[in-house]
């Protein structure tokens, strides 16, 4: 049964003010929908550019559900393609990344493709002679994304032509990632560390809600972050403590230190947590680390750099980051009850490597299939994910700190437990849903 | 001799014997979850090790699945006793099949042996059940005449692939 499909109303009347119905996260129809019109008309994380240093250099990943690759052409410039071959559809890479020297090769037919995705060469070309060939779609090569945009080395496309340009899109929210790079004494990050890779069953917006969500650590995760605190409690006096509980422990936290700590709201569903101070506030410094700050953007540039400790930031529509730590994590929609979500962890270049092993000790800790932190969360989402076919409500309740007024502002700061943020990315939802519908 | 309960060792330098029997014992306490006698093979300064990476060499500066202190093991076993442990309710069950650990190498002077064990490991929860293929390897040395864990390496054969919750211990 369609109820979506070219309904632009009837999506429209899925978010409400304070409330979303239960087929926003259940439903297939719309998530086909949301994979042919949100995720297309959005700028949609693809990928660092360190991952592909050199020409040659791809990375497959996703927008949406699409398969594309992320790769750096010959002449330096990184590109977006569809990764599909033209002829019949076969994915174009072996591996999710490698370099592919001048050019790409289908390995079922052997047509051949520049890196910027033009057609270089067909095998028995004759064959095609008098058949129309340089009038077919194929005879255009791999497709490419025509929308792309690096911002200091992060990857974004747009698929749609239509819709907002990348500035209009991400606004002042850009600021979160200036501060993750700037973190870097010389304003550079690379990809290390390895990606974890783990899987939900669950609707990917129930993951980016949460990271927004500051009413559920000290409940949630009192079984993981609680536990370290009772067991920290008994260490001897004086011992030192671990990076391990410098991580988990603030995660219990009570409700006023994450009332106070504010949210920011941003256009277009973007937003941070942590405007004050943030889980990440009170990590030991790292030897020698400041001293390179202060030398390379003087003592009061780089005390405010260090002094920005936001928690999540959110880039709506699917992926957080977390600049005090490095981290970034894409939530991958899979189908309407299934996510793949990917944390990658980023070094400082030229930061002492003490940063990286807390960056990535943090993801291994919080983030990994193997972790009990991560355990107490996924347990929510897929409750939920169970719960809401429920016939008893159809409604799911965003209503904490509502004011009626608050569609029409943007970049303010409030109370840091207001779902304000998850309210504004359903507007933003909506907005590119049903966007040329 | 039982494995049920720990067996003194009989000289100083353990029989391969004897290390075989410790870690096929190690894998019984925990399908029986008996965490607290399990915690306790480990020595003080141990590490239990599962890396991310196929032949991953260095814990610290690529990431791994796991690698946790004692502190972190232990905080892990109370925290599966615990009332609002909500993703362990229902609790979790496992299951090991061991092949005969290999002993790969014995150093009396050093105190150190090593040992290698292919196994299959299933985890269970409400009605999913899950296989793992790993090897794991002891890194093992005698204290107070008691054998102890000082490293056990977890390599699952698809270590980079996407799990869900992997909640208990191979
Ligand atoms: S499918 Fe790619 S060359 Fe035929
Ligand atoms: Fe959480």
């Amino acid at each position: 049964m369609t109820r979506y499909a070219g309904n632009a109303a009837a999506l429209r009347a899925l978010v409400r003010d304070q409330e979303v119905h239960r087929d926003v996260y259940v439903s297939e129809e719309v998530f086909q929908l949301e994979m042919e019109h949100m995720f297309p008309n959005s700028w949609v994380y693809v990928g660092h550019d360190s991952q592909v240093p050199n020409a040659g250099d791809y990375f497959g990943t996703t927008i949406g559900t699409q398969p594309v690759l992320l790769v750096r052409h010959t002449d330096g410039t990184v590109k977006v393609l569809h990764n599909r071959c033209p002829h019949k559809g076969t994915r174009i890479t072996s591996e999710t990344c490698g370099n592919t020297g001048k050019f790409f090769r289908c390995p079922y037919h052997a047509w051949s493709f520049k890196t910027d995705g033009s057609l270089l060469a067909i095998p028995l070309k004759k064959g095609y002679e008098n058949t129309g060939f340089e009038q077919s779609h194929a005879a255009t090569g791999m497709a490419p994304v025509r929308h792309i945009r690096n911002y200091r080395g992060f990857v974004f496309a747009k698929i749609n032509d239509g819709g907002l340009d990348f500035e209009e899109f991400f606004g002042e929210s850009l600021s979160s990632f200036d501060n993750m790079v700037d973190r870097s004494p010389v304003g550079q990050l690379k990809v290390a560390g390895g990606v974890l890779r783990y899987m939900h069953n669950c609707n990917w917006k129930m993951l980016v809600e949460n990271q927004t969500d500051t009413c559920h650590p000290m409940v949630a995760h009192e079984s993981s972050a609680g536990t370290v605190v009772e067991v920290w409690k008994k260490a001897p006096p004086g011992t030192r403590k671990p990076m391990a509980v410098e991580i988990i422990a603030p995660f219990m936290s009570p409700y006023e230190f994450f009332e106070n700590m504010g949210i920011r709201i941003w256009d277009n569903g973007h937003g941070h947590t942590g405007v004050h101070h943030s889980i990440h506030s009170d990590y030991s410094a790292v030897p020698g680390y400041f001293d390179k700050m202060k030398a390379a953007y003087g003592e009061e540039r780089a005390k405010a750099i260090l002094d920005e400790n936001r928690h999540n930031t959110v880039y709506f529509p699917n992926i957080m980051i977390k600049g005090p730590i490095q981290l970034l994590r894409h939530f991958k929609p899979i189908a309407a009850n299934k996510t793949l979500v990917e944390s990658w962890t980023f070094q400082l270049v030229d930061a002492p490597d003490m940063l990286l092993e807390r960056t990535l000790m943090y993801n291994r800790l919080i983030n990994a299939p193997t972790s009990i932190v991560g355990h107490d969360d996924l347990e929510m989402y897929e409750r939920a994910q169970e719960g809401l076919h429920s016939n008893g409500n159809e409604w799911v309740n965003l209503q904490r700190l509502y004011s009626p007024d608050e569609a029409e502002q943007t970049n303010v700061a409030v109370n840091g437990t207001s779902e304000w943020p998850m309210r504004h990315q359903f507007r933003a939802w909506s907005k590119f849903m049903t966007m040329g519908m | 001799m039982s494995m049920v309960t720990e067996a003194p060792l009989r000289n100083a330098v353990p029989t391969d014997q004897e290390l075989i029997d410790f870690v096929v014992r190690e894998a019984r306490l925990i399908d029986q979850q008996r965490f607290d006698e399990w915690l306790d093979m480990y020595a003080d300064d141990a590490f239990y090790w599962m890396p991310l990476e196929w032949n991953q060499t260095d814990p610290r500066l690529t990431c791994s699945l796991m690698y946790e202190d004692k502190l972190l093991l232990s905080i892990r076993v109370e925290r599966l006793k615990g009332a609002r442990t909500f993703s362990q309710k229902p609790k979790s069950r496992c299951h090991h099949v061991l092949q005969t650990p290999q002993v790969d190498s014995r150093d009396a002077t050093a105190n150190s042996y090593v040992t290698w064990t292919a196994m299959h490991y299933v985890e269970t929860r409400l009605d999913e059940q899950t296989l793992y293929a790993a090897w794991a390897t002891h890194h093992l040395s005698v204290e107070n005449g008691k054998l102890k864990i000082k490293l056990k390496r977890v390599d699952l054969i698809n270590c980079d692939a996407a799990f869900g919750n992997i909640q208990l211990f191979m």
